[in-house]
């Protein structure tokens, strides 16, 4: 392949992941006039945001390109995000009305 | 001379076979920042999540999507206008190199001066870091905190464009460190893809 036919082919997929990613930011807003229920909402538009997300690392941020690199990161990123998670049952005790939460 | 006697200065490599990763110093050092910087933004988005869900009266105050859409259409084009700049960095163009990293730029402070209406706005229908008109005063320290984080990566960003795309086209960077940089405007967008449907999306006035 030509240096020109790859650049093209370059441009022509980063055009491709931009108008995906529009596309994705998109089907954010429509979720957000849905009737449904909030917790509902919130799962899915974080599944949305997560595609989006991973569509940037991808291809824009070239991660796909460098397999090492791309492992290294999403464990060490899932891992501190999932152990972040840790407080939720609390923050339900508090909406719920346990002792000393209203 | 072997990539990792480059790394180490022209000694031995000793117990290095070579880049971590295969990747230069600055650019994993890059991504090392980028995954702190996400745990310090996941770390905000998941307080404020908390906060939220444990608060009967949470103020849903946005009743356009036009700005954030607005916004949202300005940041993800911005990445596309940084990618084609670091394309031509790589084939050597400099003076469309440094176009597009202007534009890229130009986004940017776009971005940030409809934020920065939008801040006003809110703050003129009553809002502060402690009390809204709408419910708990805890919305709005959540609100400025997070979005107001943001904004000031998109601040430093503007300024590292401007200032690394007038450096390279004076031969003082080269395009390895302009990709380096496009990957932190990545970053900077990515987030706000996250921001935008927990901060605004789920507390559409409906």
């Amino acid at each position: 392949m030509t240096t020109e036919m790859q650049k093209s082919g370059g441009m022509k997929k980063d055009m491709v992941v931009y108008f995906c990613i529009l596309a994705l930011a998109g089907i954010q807003f429509v979720i957000a006039y849905q009737s449904i229920d909030g917790s509902q909402m919130f799962v899915r538009m974080l599944i949305v945001a997560v595609v989006e997300a991973g569509l940037a690392l991808l291809f824009f941020m070239h991660l796909s390109e460098n397999r090492g690199l791309l492992w290294f990161v999403a464990i060490f990123t899932v891992f501190v995000l999932l152990a972040m998670q840790y407080g939720w049952t609390d923050s339900f005790r508090l909406s719920a009305g346990a002792p000393w939460s209203k | 001379m072997s990539q990792a006697e480059i790394t180490m200065g022209g000694r031995s490599a000793g117990l290095t076979a070579g880049p971590a990763f295969s990747v230069p110093t600055k650019k994993l050092a890059m991504w090392l920042f980028i995954i702190a910087d996400t745990a310090t933004f996941a770390a905000c988005l998941v307080a404020y999540g908390f906060i939220r869900n444990a608060t009967p009266n949470w103020p849903r105050p946005f009743h356009s999507i036009t700005n954030v859409a607005l916004m949202t259409f300005i940041l993800v084009t911005s990445s596309l206008t940084m990618l084609m700049g670091v394309r031509a960095a790589r084939a050597g163009d400099k003076s469309g190199a440094l176009r597009w990293t202007f534009v890229t730029a130009a986004a940017g402070i776009i971005f940030a001066l409809l934020h920065v209406r939008e801040w006003l706005a809110l703050i003129g229908e009553g809002m502060t870091l402690f009390k809204n008109p709408w419910g708990t005063g805890q919305f709005g320290a959540a609100f400025f905190s997070i979005t107001g984080l943001h904004l000031t990566h998109v601040t430093a960003g503007v300024i590292a464009l401007i200032a690394v795309g007038i450096r390279y086209k004076g031969g003082r960077y080269k395009a390895d460190d302009l990709e380096i940089l496009g990957l932190y405007w990545h970053f900077v967008d990515m987030v706000w893809m996250f921001v935008v449907p927990l901060v605004y999306l789920l507390n559409l006035a409906h």
